[in-house]
């Protein structure tokens, strides 16, 4: 890249029509969900939970994504990688640290579900579970509800690869393919399916299945936040336009193992994992905002220490809070009348 | 009052439901222009339109899964699944999906869902159009189910259905549709979810089933009336989830002698978890071992005659069981 972009090429992401506020802003919350990621490991680690599951390496993308959806009117169905994705649309490190210690004022579950499984109905977050694929569906039918209602919602879903060959994802996409309803399919390919590599899961493109549906299917670098910023831009402006789905394969790479529970070297070797980390997006889009003059060393250390101290005091206040009461434990099995009874 | 047919009661339910509330919308296989392969939805696409009564691609999995994020969006679905014995690979949504959303949200989100689905054979349907897959549900906390045998519950059970807030299986017999008629009221009515219905007052013995079976059992206790001068006291249980406990016990305690029966195969099925309530609480009332006239314990009917004439109950047979019974 040149140091200073000449006046009349504007920098990718204005180009974009993203502000530069917008642009550092997505940078700030691929380094938030980063540094929450790394620190659950930690507390896993260190015994203080008892399971995390990784989305590291997956942010940049997963950020981006979330900037280019309309957080007013669209529905998210995530899956259990996307932490920067629902930080990016509103969730708080707070919250996903009472998620991650299970703790009463989990707003995903209560504490019920394993950390991963998101939930907020005032961020317009989709409860899901972990059957993998079922969300697929779930997605289809908000998009229904919404052409019915005549309401301008555009509904994501993401899954991963693995995802890809359940019934539920041809299901889903055929359906919505039919009768041309505004959803963003989001395949995050990033290689594994715990342990089985692409090349087992599937002879071909996973974006070319979107041919057999009758809908555009995209393949884009996951590393290159930009660009998918672009794609998912141009895919929920068709949406919203009436023409349909569109299946977006992000293509990344789980430099992690599988989760807390996984020794992901049995099946792959450290050198693979390496050359892969290597590629991270986030030291990239650092650069490029550096090269305009939009961040800085100064900044950096700002951020970090900003973030250190929102994690540590997330951390800090989980670890202290209560378990949902036993009381409330079997709760809202089916609606509760005036009384506390089942209806 | 009018009489209606069962199917009538229930496509009648559909399109009031429709007309009062915008939100209500029918979706499954060949259910829009085609009216349903048994007609059950008959004339609700020309009213309604494309939209909401939905023609759906030929996939389970999609049209309970749809109607679950339909629901969560704030929609009240009604998934028809053609006939019970396709439902399967809906299971996963219904199961993992509809019964648990309340519950593994805390009460953020919820499943306004029914899904309704034809079960019972004497249609000579063979092994996949015979089924009774009640008990594949049955026990799954989060979901209702329900089973009329009437008519007039048909209708009143599937209102309260589409209102209700949760998910709720609406089983309808299809040898019931056109087989059984009765008096449906006018207008607007419900059926609770969750509460029985004494079809029958007798003092001798007591039968507690669901859906067709209980016409066999009416037809023979008139005739055990008349001949054997045995009084046969006849609980339609009408919801199994949940089982109206009071219900029946009430009814086993009013005789002390009780027989249950179903089409779905014995092991296993709701009668089971019948015979438990009651053993559980009233064993030291009863006069005679709790019994069970179920279908036998082998996959499904067979399509040829008397293999599925001898797989189906009938009022012979649920006869000699009462019989039996009354005179232990």
């Amino acid at each position: 890249m040149t140091q200073t972009p000449a006046v009349k090429n504007a920098p990718r992401h204005a180009a974009l029509g993203l502000t530069d506020e917008q642009a550092v802003a997505m940078y700030e919350k691929m380094v938030l969900a980063r540094k929450f990621d790394e620190r659950s490991q930690l507390l896993q680690r260190a015994g203080k939970v008892n399971f995390h599951i990784s989305g590291i390496n997956q942010e940049p993308s997963q950020v981006a994504m979330a900037f280019a959806m309309d957080l007013k009117n669209d529905w998210f169905l995530p899956y259990y990688r996307d932490y920067a994705f629902v930080l990016s649309v509103g969730m708080t490190v707070k919250e996903l640290m009472l998620s991650l210690f299970a703790k009463g004022e989990d707003p995903n579950s209560a504490g019920r579900q394993m950390p991963g499984h998101f939930s907020a109905r005032r961020l317009r977050i989709v409860t899901g579970s972990s059957p993998v694929t079922t969300q697929v569906p779930h997605a289809v039918g908000f998009a229904l509800a919404a052409k019915m209602r005549g309401e301008p919602s555009v509904s994501l879903v993401s899954f991963g690869e693995g995802s890809s060959n359940q019934g539920d994802f041809h299901e889903g996409c055929n359906f919505a393919g039919v009768m041309k309803l505004p959803v963003l399919f989001v395949c995050q390919n990033n290689g594994y399916a715990i342990s089985v590599p692409l090349s087992k899961q599937t002879a071909g493109r996973i974006c070319d299945r979107a041919l057999g549906y009758g809908f555009p299917g995209v393949r884009v670098d996951g590393n290159d936040p930009l660009e998918v910023y672009r794609v998912f831009k141009e895919a929920h402006e068709r949406a919203l336009a009436g023409e349909g789905p569109t299946l977006l394969e992000v293509m990344t790479y789980r430099v992690t193992p599988h989760s807390t529970s996984d020794n992901d070297l049995v099946y792959r070797t450290q050198e693979e994992v390496e050359h892969h980390r290597a590629k991270d997006g986030i030291p990239a889009y650092r650069r490029y905002l550096t090269e305009i003059g939009l961040w800085s060393d100064e900044r950096e250390q700002e951020l970090l220490a900003r973030i250190r101290r929102e994690v540590d005091e997330a951390t800090a206040y989980a670890e202290q809070a209560g378990f949902q009461p036993i009381e409330d434990a079997f709760r809202h099995v089916y609606a509760e009348d005036a009384d506390g009874e089942a209806r | 009052m009018p009489v209606l047919e069962y199917i009538e009661a229930i496509r009648t339910a559909m399109k009031e439901e429709m007309e009062r509330d915008e939100r209500v919308f029918v979706l499954g296989e060949d259910v829009g222009l085609k009216g349903g392969v048994f007609g059950t939805t008959k004339g609700l696409q020309q009213q309604f339109g494309e939209l909401r009564a939905l023609d759906t691609p030929l996939a389970e999995s999609a049209i309970a899964g749809v109607a679950i994020g339909a629901a969560m969006a704030g929609m009240r679905p009604i998934a028809e699944m053609q006939y019970s014995d396709f439902m399967f690979p809906a299971t996963n949504q219904i199961i993992s999906e509809a019964a648990k959303i309340r519950y593994r949200s805390n009460n953020d989100w919820s499943c306004p869902l029914v899904v309704r689905a034809p079960i019972g054979g004497g249609v000579f349907g063979g092994l996949y159009h015979s089924q009774c897959p009640e008990s594949v549900f049955f026990g799954t906390p989060g979901l209702k189910i329900v089973a009329p045998a009437t008519a007039c519950d048909a209708k009143g059970l599937l209102l309260s259905a589409i209102r209700d807030p949760d998910p709720v299986l609406f089983f309808e017999n299809k040898k019931c549709y056109r087989l059984v008629s009765d008096e449906v009221p006018e207008g607007e009515y419900t059926v609770p979810i969750g509460k029985s219905n004494v079809m029958r007052q007798g003092t001798d013995i007591t039968v507690i089933g669901y859906s067709m079976p209980l016409h066999f059992a009416m037809q023979a206790a008139e005739e055990l009336s008349r001949e054997e001068g045995v009084e046969a006291h006849i609980l339609d249980l009408r919801t199994l989830q949940p089982l109206d406990r009071e219900g029946v016990l009430a009814a086993a305690a009013h005789t002390g002698k009780v027989l249950i029966v179903h089409e779905d195969n014995k092991t296993g099925g709701v009668g089971a978890e019948v015979a438990a309530l009651i053993s559980e609480e009233l064993l030291f009332d009863l006069d005679a071992p709790i019994r069970r006239l179920c279908a036998p314990d082998v996959p499904a009917m067979p399509i040829n005659p008397p293999g599925e004439k001898h797989f189906l109950l009938n009022k012979d047979k649920l006869k000699a069981a009462m019989l039996d019974l009354a005179r232990f």
